[in-house]
């Protein structure tokens, strides 16, 4: 079954999750790579055509043998030093890494790009996406043969709870039992979806933004019902943010 | 219960920073760390592993989850890696120790990619003996186009140096198109060895069609001077693709292996690499012995010369693979 995270359960117990980077955002990522080689590539022809002057020979032999080195040693240059990122996946936020959560080998790094050759054929990486599209954690081949998995790298950012609430009276923090009666009552996906509402709140269509804080409030006023003063004169997203401040926020 | 998160992430946050410091560091530095360090690392990741089960038990909260997770996968690799950290590297040992003992310890592999291209050098003798019009379609590089005795006129009364002033760029086109004909040879064991057979199959027609062509031709002498100084290390740097993408076929079917497919390509990919550069480094010598070497032929170096440093190039490779690091601990 296709998966979009890998989940590695350690000897301790803990599961931790990864989340598996798509075709898509890996076919971007070689893009700009590819740009970037051919820039290179160009580069090293204007430095070659001073060297041209000198030998044309040696020129030729440096320019076809620079071509081959940069295509092929590319990827595992910057693999092995940036640990299992290119220029590409750094952009794009994603990391090659060991399929079973170990330490990324050198050698993994150059199998799976020694088996490039076979994943760029016929063109454009057809078999390598094909590939990438039916293997259960989204491997090309040369990820199969190295055991290696691309991830997306999560951008870290902590939710400003203090920024969200800040000088605002909350009136459900009047009734600290039916407060605690809801802390209890949520659950932490229910929780989360109502945190996750307020943080993205500027990035959904106006009409979509009241409809949700709506169907939130709805859903929140049945979980404890608060006498009407409480929530008298309250829009749907700012009785959100007060019981947000309820759960997430255990001062009273 | 819904746990308070802000103050869970304050108070819990300078173990978390300290980790991840300390993971920069440990990945950017080859140094091996102190008992001291390691327990504390330990400690550090037991913290944040007990933070993240308490999380992921008590809130929702997914992006300080998805950085704790990512933190305890970086602090996983390291601590539950057992395979050796790849720190220095020492050519001279490689070249004498790990490389030969690496192609031994797959000998098999090797005699089955020789078996196969010999089958297929019958395959392409047979059709140039019986079929000789058959060589337009199994020789390539415009060998077909000229009989073996008009070339080798043709040659030998050569006056001009045709390679003068393009011998760099003839070496530099020789070894990368060997080198990426090779990596194709190995890239195709990860289709259960189907196209390495074909590619193998493929190179010994080749071979065997031109060998026949030349010797019932009368010029095998011509042909041994020809092809031996660069041809007895580049065919058997093919062999070598083909073994290493044979073991990577083995790995991938994995006959009488039960372990999970994961866990026996990472058994063999160490070897893999090792080979492969091993083909490349034999590739490099080929393409320089080859427009250097190869294609001058008599009055200006006779063919027993030619023969004679093709000779010894075949006995020290195979006296290097068969005896080099024999009595060293296997690496």
């Amino acid at each position: 079954m296709k998966t979009s995270a890998l989940r590695i359960r350690t000897p301790e117990g803990i599961v931790f999750a990864q989340s598996l980077a798509g075709p898509v955002m890996r076919f971007f990522a070689w893009v700009i790579d590819l740009l970037l080689i051919v820039a290179f590539m160009y580069g090293l022809n204007r430095l070659m055509s001073w060297v041209r002057l000198i030998s044309p020979d040696i020129a030729a032999s440096l320019t076809t043998a620079g071509f081959f080195v940069v295509n092929v040693g590319y990827g595992m240059f910057l693999e092995w030093i940036w640990r299992g990122q290119t220029i590409g996946k750094k952009v794009m936020r994603l990391r090659v890494v060991d399929a079973d959560g170990l330490r990324l080998q050198f050698d993994q790094i150059v199998t799976r790009n020694l088996l490039r050759f076979l994943d760029m054929l016929p063109l454009f990486y057809v078999i390598g996406g094909l590939s990438c599209w039916l293997s259960q954690k989204c491997q090309r081949l040369g990820d199969i043969a190295a055991n290696t998995i691309v991830i997306r790298i999560p951008e870290i950012s902590e939710p400003d709870l203090e920024q969200l609430l800040e000088g605002k009276f909350n009136s459900l923090r009047k009734y600290p039992h039916l407060a605690a009666r809801l802390r209890q009552r949520v659950s932490p996906v229910e929780a989360s979806t109502a945190l996750q509402a307020v943080i993205r709140r500027d990035r959904f269509d106006p009409i979509a933004r009241i409809e949700l804080f709506r169907q939130l409030a709805a859903h929140f006023q049945e979980k404890v019902d608060f006498p009407p003063e409480a929530t008298e004169g309250l829009t749907d997203e700012q009785c959100i943010r007060n019981v947000i401040d309820v759960i997430y926020s255990a001062r009273v | 219960m819904i746990i308070d998160l802000q103050r869970f992430i304050e108070k819990s946050r300078p173990a978390w920073m300290e980790l991840e410091s300390m993971l920069a560091r440990v990945e950017s530095d080859n140094r091996p760390m102190s008992v001291k360090e390691m327990e504390r690392f330990h400690e550090l990741y037991e913290l944040a592993a007990a933070d993240l089960a308490r999380l992921t038990t008590f809130a929702s909260e997914p992006e300080t989850r998805s950085y704790l997770e990512s933190l305890i996968a970086r602090a996983y690799g390291e601590i539950h890696e057992t395979r050796d950290k790849q720190r220095r590297i020492f050519p001279l040992k490689w070249l004498f120790q790990t490389l030969p003992q690496a192609f031994r310890r797959h000998i098999g592999a090797f005699y089955l990619s020789l078996a196969i291209t010999l089958a297929g050098c019958a395959f392409g003798g047979m059709a140039t003996y019986f079929d000789p019009e058959s060589r337009h379609v199994t020789m390539p590089f415009g060998l077909d186009s000229l009989r073996p005795t008009d070339r080798v006129k043709e040659e030998e009364s050569r006056t001009v140096d045709r390679l003068a002033g393009n011998k760099s760029t003839f070496s530099a086109a020789l070894m990368t198109n060997n080198i990426r004909v090779s990596i194709t040879t190995l890239a195709f064991g990860a289709t259960w060895g189907i196209g390495t057979i074909l590619l193998l199959f493929y190179n010994g027609i080749i071979l065997g069609a031109v060998a026949v062509d030349y010797v019932s031709d009368g010029q095998t002498r011509f042909l041994l001077g020809w092809l031996m100084p660069h041809g007895v290390i580049e065919i058997p740097a093919i062999l070598v693709a083909g073994q290493a993408g044979l073991v990577l076929a083995l790995a991938f079917i994995g006959w009488g292996d039960r372990a999970a497919l994961g866990k026996r390509l990472r058994h063999v990919s160490r070897d893999v690499v090792t080979l492969s550069i091993g083909f490349a480094l034999m590739l490099i010598w080929a393409g320089f012995v080859e427009s250097f070497l190869s294609q001058y032929h008599e009055p200006i170096i006779p063919y027993s010369a030619k023969i004679a440093f093709g000779t010894v190039e075949l006995v020290l490779l195979v006296l290097f693979f068969a005896r080099s690091g024999a009595n060293a601990k296997q690496s």
